[in-house]
């Protein structure tokens, strides 16, 4: 016990991307005494790589948008299953929270008239996402990262958190290791802000950074809160396809926003076959009329290429599986042909260095080949909407691993948005809660912290004959093959037997060399909180018999109405996930109105 | 497609270490980082390597290469010959901790040293007017993705210890260069560039530009502009005058 290093915060934030930085400045301006925890170098988390910008409805360009409209837009991107409360708080402070990074020294694209640029992205009535080229994820992680660096807030980098803390149901701190040197971290604290970001690592092809284990989904589960809409999974339709090592990388939505098409191997601009029904009548019907939207956004209608990523993602599935895809298994994405080499360069500069770099393609002559990658869950931990606190009373979650805002599925600039109002709101309410206890604060027992070093110790100790790297890779071939973007009844069955297998091996895991800076132990820990995750969406999936949003059943191809009405929730029982279901809160009149008209 | 190649790592901590020999597994596109995990996955399961995104963009996983500061995830194999073995190790100018990782605090360090931005008031609107043109300036250093390669390569650091305390380095030159052509900013960082960060020892050899990953021109827009703000401030007679006659500026 004499091995634990311990420090005392009132509020301690686990994850330093967008919500976790957002959120440790607010509890810090609150004046709580405040901690934030990486698993990485400060300024590296995933939302540096968040290309296109972030919604709010400044009305820069369109004065007629407003949050009506940007919340109108984000519930029927969602498919009406996102939590109105937070949707709507979401519409309402994103503006602000966007001018508030410009005053800690955001450098945004401007207009003419000198105001901050807002770009068109899918699922947007009006062209709202303030921008930096397609580098806005590096602008505001800098940005949140040069603020809490001037206010003096106390980082911890490269520690991971293994196990919550908590005393009487209530939350105690934080328990975790160094990574550099393998030395162990007590944080007493009694506030605890999960911003630990997704789970795409279970995935083989994603666009997610190593740090997506959803450490943060399984830490709640494990202390007794809830996740919600796990079985949303969000394929972005743009990843690279080739070469191998690149498979998965991003390719920003801003390459259709400023004038890409998807074409088949024909040649064909296949989106138009894909207009469903819902987004009919504010879709163009016709390649000209998709071309002059790009001009006059008034009086024309925008291009099916702009539809929700559910949609254009299944397009691409499909069309690849009817034997008119690119030459590496995916489409193609032509920007080359519609735009000028200068423009692009210009408007997509770190585009065509990656590809450039990556895949030795000039995107300003020819067309990229592109295919759906595992990019954002929908699905989290169930939180109160205005204060972000789950279930578990301390514990709160912002962001990514937050569940509820974007219902079954997210558009594209609602993510940087949902971190900076969700971030914040965290942080206030966390800070005032910790200050609510006065000396009243649980304390972690002992012992428990004995079990916790005990455990994270086993892939040392015990003579197993598993190789921590390759159940990574079973894990991510078993769901990418049987749990990912079309899924079937019998195959997630198959999905959950196979996962309680890998529960077994996962106790064998056994690792080579010593507890410092040791890649392979880190990953055996990572796999407990990955095996959870991945049971949690395949049961999810095998929960809900339809298809909506980021879950498509090919045994039930369309939504429910009655399932629409439902959440499906997760929650630890003996050592599993147990499945319930409960119903959406229900949106008031003033809201509902906003979606009778057009 | 694949085929076997010879790469040499350097294993070890603090205290020892030496180039360790591997035969690899490579296939056709693969970049160093790709050959790096799989030699973690099938020989070396302790093999400590930072990365993160693998994509260019968080400026992680920076180490040498053939001696070479490079990402090695934007390394790409087919840059070298099949046969040819190729080397890897730690960043120099920074300690190590082990393998592949070195202990860059230093540059957090430096971070810390840098006032912070400091706005003017808004426009009775409530909002910031900036033209395209005055932001771009900024811009380019705010591309800036942190991998610490210009700051190992800077000869004024790298076989000098004895320099760190005195030297901000490359990285932290643009970031004084952006604060300083920021439209809104209202703090003057001329002497602290100077006094505090020691932008006098850069000697513009301009190394840190040549291996930027991001191309930022760091010596030409940056150091350069900055120190010819600085010898204004320090050599303009009329402003020398003023400091001693109003004991303003230092």
């Amino acid at each position: 016990m004499t091995d634990i290093e311990r420090h005392a915060y009132d509020v301690v934030v686990i994850g330093a991307g967008g919500a976790g930085l957002s959120a440790a400045i607010e509890a810090h301006q609150q004046g709580a005494k405040t901690a934030i925890v990486c698993k990485s170098l400060l300024g590296k988390a995933h939302t540096v790589m968040a290309e296109g910008g972030i919604a709010a409805s400044l009305g820069n360009l369109w004065p007629e948008d407003n949050w009506q409209v940007h919340f109108r837009d984000t519930m029927r991107g969602g498919k009406m299953l996102n939590h109105w409360r937070m949707a709507q708080l979401h519409a309402q402070e994103a503006p602000d929270r966007v001018l508030e990074l410009e005053e800690w020294g955001a450098l945004f694209d401007r207009t003419g008239d000198g105001l901050i640029s807002q770009r068109d992205f899918g699922g947007h009535r009006y062209a709202r996402l303030a921008h930096v080229g397609d580098r806005t994820g590096l602008e505001m992680i800098r940005t949140l990262q040069q603020r809490a660096v001037q206010l003096g807030i106390d980082v911890f980098m490269e520690c991971t958190i293994t196990q919550l803390l908590a005393g009487n149901g209530r939350i105690a701190g934080a328990f975790g290791y160094r990574r550099e040197s393998g030395q162990f971290l007590c944080f007493e604290a009694p506030a605890v802000i999960l911003a630990t970001g997704g789970v795409g690592k279970s995935y083989k092809v994603t666009s997610n950074s190593w740090e997506y284990t959803g450490d943060g989904h399984a830490l709640a589960v494990r202390a007794g809160g809830t996740l919600i809409n796990m079985e949303f999974v969000q394929f972005h339709p743009t990843g690279m396809v080739w070469p191998p090592s690149v498979r998965g990388i991003l390719v920003t939505e801003s390459v259709r926003g400023d004038g890409g098409v998807l074409r088949n191997s024909e040649g064909e601009r296949f989106m138009f076959n894909y207009i469903t029904e819902y987004f009919k009548a504010e879709t163009a019907d016709s390649e000209e009329e998709a071309d002059r939207w790009y001009e006059d956004k008034r009086n024309n209608r925008r291009p099916p290429e702009l539809l929700p990523r559910d949609e254009v993602a299944r397009a691409i599935n499909a069309e690849v599986k009817a034997g008119r895809g690119s030459p590496h298994g995916g489409v193609f994405l032509d920007i080359a042909s519609r735009r000028s080499a200068d423009y692009i360069r210009k408007r997509l500069p770190s585009m065509y260095h990656q590809f450039k770099e990556l895949a030795d393609v000039d995107i300003t002559a020819e067309a990229m080949e592109v295919g759906p990658t595992c990019h954002y869950v929908m699905g989290g931990v169930e939180v109160d909407p205005d204060s972000q606190a789950s279930t578990v009373s301390g514990l709160y979650a912002a962001g990514e691993v937050a569940g509820g805002m974007h219902g079954s599925n997210r558009l594209g600039g609602n993510s940087l948005s949902d971190l900076l109002v969700f971030g914040r709101r965290a942080g206030t309410y966390a800070a005032e809660y910790a200050a609510s206890l006065g000396g009243d604060r649980p304390r972690a027992s002992e012992e428990e912290l004995a079990g916790f070093e005990r455990t994270a110790l086993a892939p040392f100790s015990e003579e197993g004959d598993e190789n921590p790297y390759a159940l990574h890779k079973d894990l991510q071939d078993l769901m990418q093959g049987l749990v990912g973007i079309i899924r079937t009844g019998e195959e997630l069955k198959q999905a959950t037997k196979q996962l309680d297998e890998m529960k077994e091996r996962v106790r064998r895991v056994t690792v080579e060399g010593g507890r410092q800076y040791n890649p392979g132990w880190h990953l055996a820990l990572d796999l407990h909180n990955m095996l959870l995750v991945s049971e949690s969406i395949a049961k999810a999936a095998l929960e809900r018999q339809e298809s909506r949003g980021g879950h498509t059943r090919d045994d039930y191809p369309t939504a429910d109405p009655e399932w629409g009405q439902l959440n499906v929730i997760c929650r630890e029982a003996d050592g599993g996930i147990e499945i319930s279901t409960q119903p959406l809160p229900e949106m008031p009149e003033e809201l509902k109105a906003l979606f009778e008209e057009k | 497609m694949g085929y076997d190649l010879q790469l040499r790592v350097w294993r070890g901590d603090a205290a020892k270490g030496d180039f360790i020999d591997f035969t690899v597994e490579a296939e056709e596109g693969e970049v160093v980082l790709d050959v790096l995990h799989r030699l973690q996955a099938t020989q070396a399961g302790d093999l400590a390597v930072r990365w993160n995104c693998k994509a260019g963009k968080c400026g992680s996983c920076s180490m040498e290469v053939n001696g070479h500061p490079r990402l090695s995830c934007m390394t790409r194999l087919s840059d070298f010959d099949r046969a040819e073995t190729i080397s890897v190790s730690p960043l120099r100018t920074f300690p190590v901790i082990k393998d592949l990782v070195t202990d860059v605090s230093f540059n957090y360090e430096k971070a810390k040293e840098v006032p912070a931005f400091a706005p003017r008031p808004k426009d009775p609107d409530g909002t910031y007017r900036m033209m395209q043109e005055d932001v771009e300036r900024g811009q380019e250093f705010r591309k800036c993705i942190e991998c610490w390669l210009c700051q190992n390569t800077c000869h004024v650091i790298r076989d000098h210890e004895e320099n760190k305390p005195a030297f901000a380095g490359p990285r932290y030159f643009i970031r004084y260069a952006e604060l300083d052509m920021h439209p809104l900013d209202t703090n003057d960082r001329r002497t602290l560039t100077d006094k505090q960060a020691g932008i006098g020892l850069c000697n513009i050899t301009k190394c840190c530009t040549e291996v930027c990953p991001e191309g930022i021109k760091i010596t030409d827009n940056g150091i350069i502009p900055m120190k010819e703000r600085v010898a204004d401030r320090k050599y303009d007679p009329l402003v020398w005058l003023g400091s001693k006659i109003f004991r303003r500026g230092e």
